[in-house]
């Protein structure tokens, strides 16, 4: 549990406009931490700060305990996998991920093991020989995070490098680079604004809103105990009921429907449901709350549920006091 | 789509089968042609035209005319390529106006700017009266009616045609790729030997074509500012055709100027698709 990079009191201003508050964030050697949140939030900048693109205005960062505020890119030892890959066009794939080790002057026979050993463990072997125009995006994204890690860097820093990829193509990749970061031992710092993502993948992840981060946790943390209103809805679905000074949020599966008559001792809420979606496993009920007009809650219900949801029925809502999240 | 767009290419069809591909017919038919002792053409069919180029004092011209543009489009690279990264680095408002000053000399008629450049360098122009007025001096130098000042003019009035097309490369290249290669530890001296560089290729390529052909046939430049003594092979042409009268020997020079520029311009290609496909780095 040793801190690899240290964030002290670091900010970021583009023309005297404050991107990044001053923040501090401590990165433990090993572990796989998400930067999540909307576009716009902070978080490359945040990310190309630690690489070396952008110089904080003020704060100092540490890798390994050295200050390196300072240090040009090329001189960090760090590597970023880009969003667009930004693979060389006129190299071969080898060429690409040689790249790194021959601007070090790594030995030759160093560099062909190196690169024998890569390209296996990004099944990129057959492909060696290629130019990056005759790659799919999958394959590109492998040369891109191959050239990186062949260099055996401290941190692995990934800028939403699966975001170009389709739906099928990107679960798999999130597998692959989480079983690559295990066999590595590499800490990466992983962008993304996709929450599933960053749920399946991460060791811990750290929310951005407006260049704050809101809150710093596990994922099962951040799911099940939201520190703040944005938290609570940006990450998976969430009903949110308004108090006086205060929020209070229960996740929809947390949510039982009973029918009108049923059990009216653990009704909180009465309503009526207005719409149902059948998604396979479950559904999904809409209900709108009495004396209100706007507020919609949602429940997920068991698809082999006794009884069949109708829009129109009345229903009474509740929860176990547990369950519920209090907001500021 | 195909069907219905080629018409647009009509006009420009048109205009090339008038104004190119006519004369140059005309020229190619004139060069097996004799001359008539009174400068006329004698429409008998001949090699003599050709044969006559292999005279050694027409094949030293070709020969200095060759150093003269390769030499120019070299110093338009190394002179070119630093002032269009300097344009495509700056803001884009900044930009705008560099490239406009690269591109304003073309407004002013060509034989005017060389003429300028007789009055700048001339033994009464404006440098030498200027260093003798500081005392620097005391005899005028000799800038004008040499080769220096061919050079000089050469790459003054090719320069733009340089720096236009490298500008554009520049300005389409990715920058990530930049910062890939310092990311994977390229100096900012190497991430431009093993990426700017290869990635810009295309348009020093487009320059120094368009130099490169502009100034072997070039004949103002050397004749307002060389001199008697530089003759380059565009003005032993243009002398065939306006002083000797012979315009069969002016047709077979300009033939074989052509087919050289072709084949020295298809070999620059081979060299550098070969390049290209290595790759890589070394």
């Amino acid at each position: 549990m040793k801190t690899i990079i240290h964030l002290q009191n670091v900010e970021k201003q583009f023309a005297d406009q404050v991107v990044i508050p001053p923040f501090s964030l401590e990165i433990i050697g090993g572990e796989f931490l998400t930067l999540l949140g909307p576009s716009g939030c902070g978080k490359t900048t945040l990310l190309r700060m630690i690489a070396g693109f952008e110089q904080p205005s003020s704060g100092e960062i540490f890798l390994d305990g050295k200050p390196i505020k300072d240090v040009p890119a090329y001189k960090r030892d760090m590597n970023l996998v880009f969003q667009h890959y930004a693979l060389f066009p006129h190299m071969s794939v080898e060429d690409n991920i040689l790249f790194g080790l021959k601007m070090k002057k790594v030995p030759s026979a160093e560099q062909k093991r190196r690169l024998d050993e890569v390209l296996t463990l990004t099944h990129l072997t057959e492909l060696r020989k290629r130019k990056p125009a005759q790659l799919s995006g999958g394959q590109q994204q492998r040369v891109a995070i191959a050239r990186a890690v062949i260099n055996n860097p401290k941190v692995l820093l990934l800028d939403e490098p699966l975001g170009a990829l389709d739906y099928q193509l990107r679960k798999n990749l999130q597998l692959e680079l989480k079983n690559l970061q295990k066999n590595l031992g590499i800490t990466f710092i992983y962008v993304t604004h996709d929450q599933e993502e960053a749920m399946s993948m991460s060791d811990r992840i750290a929310v951005m809103n407006r260049g704050v981060i809101e809150q710093l946790g596990t994922p099962q943390e951040i799911y099940l105990r939201p520190s703040s209103l944005f938290v609570a809805k940006f990450i998976g679905e969430n009903n949110i009921f308004s108090q006086e000074n205060s929020h209070l949020a229960v996740r929809p599966e947390k949510i039982k429907v009973y029918k009108k008559d049923a059990n009216p001792e653990l009704h909180q809420k009465t309503g009526e449901i207005v719409d149902v979606v059948f998604l396979g496993s479950l559904q999904k009920v809409f209900i709108r709350l009495d004396g209100s007009e706007e507020t919609i809650v949602l429940a997920h219900e068991n698809s082999e549920a006794t009884h069949a949801w109708q829009a129109g029925e009345r229903v009474g809502i509740g929860w176990a006091l547990q369950d519920e999240v209090k907001l500021p | 789509m195909i069907n219905r767009t080629k018409w647009l290419s009509v006009p420009g069809l048109v205009w090339l089968g008038i104004f190119f591909f006519i004369p140059l017919l005309l020229v190619t038919v004139l060069s097996f042609m004799e001359r008539g002792t009174y400068g006329q053409v004698v429409y008998s069919f001949t090699l003599q035209n050709y044969v006559r180029f292999f005279d050694p004092l027409y094949v030293s011209i070709l020969f200095d005319t060759l150093v003269v543009s390769v030499l120019t489009t070299l110093l338009s690279l190394m002179i070119g390529y630093p002032l269009a990264y300097y344009i495509a680095r700056m803001d884009k408002k900044w930009q705008h106006t560099w490239l406009l000053a690269v591109m304003i000399p073309f407004w002013i008629n060509f034989l005017v700017r060389s003429y300028a450049w007789v009055v700048i360098l001339r033994t009464q122009g404006v440098v030498n009266t200027f260093l003798q007025s500081l005392g620097l001096i005391t005899e005028p130098l000799p800038l004008l009616y040499n080769f220096g000042a061919v050079m000089l003019g050469m790459v003054y009035t090719l320069l733009p045609f340089m720096v236009l097309p490298i500008y554009v490369s520049l300005e389409q290249m990715d920058r990530r790729k930049l910062e890939a290669a310092y990311d994977l530890g390229a100096t900012p001296l190497k991430a431009f030997w093993h990426v700017t560089l290869p990635l810009t290729r295309p348009g020093i390529v487009t320059g120094s074509i368009l130099v490169f052909v502009s100034s072997i046939g070039m004949f103002v430049v050397p004749d307002v500012m060389g001199g008697a003594k530089s003759a380059l092979i565009g003005n032993v042409i243009q002398n065939q055709f306006l002083s000797a009268r012979d315009w069969p020997f002016g047709s077979a020079l300009s033939i074989i100027l052509m087919l050289l520029c072709i084949v020295l311009i298809f070999l620059y290609y081979r060299v550098i698709r070969v390049q290209e496909r290595e790759g890589g780095v070394e």
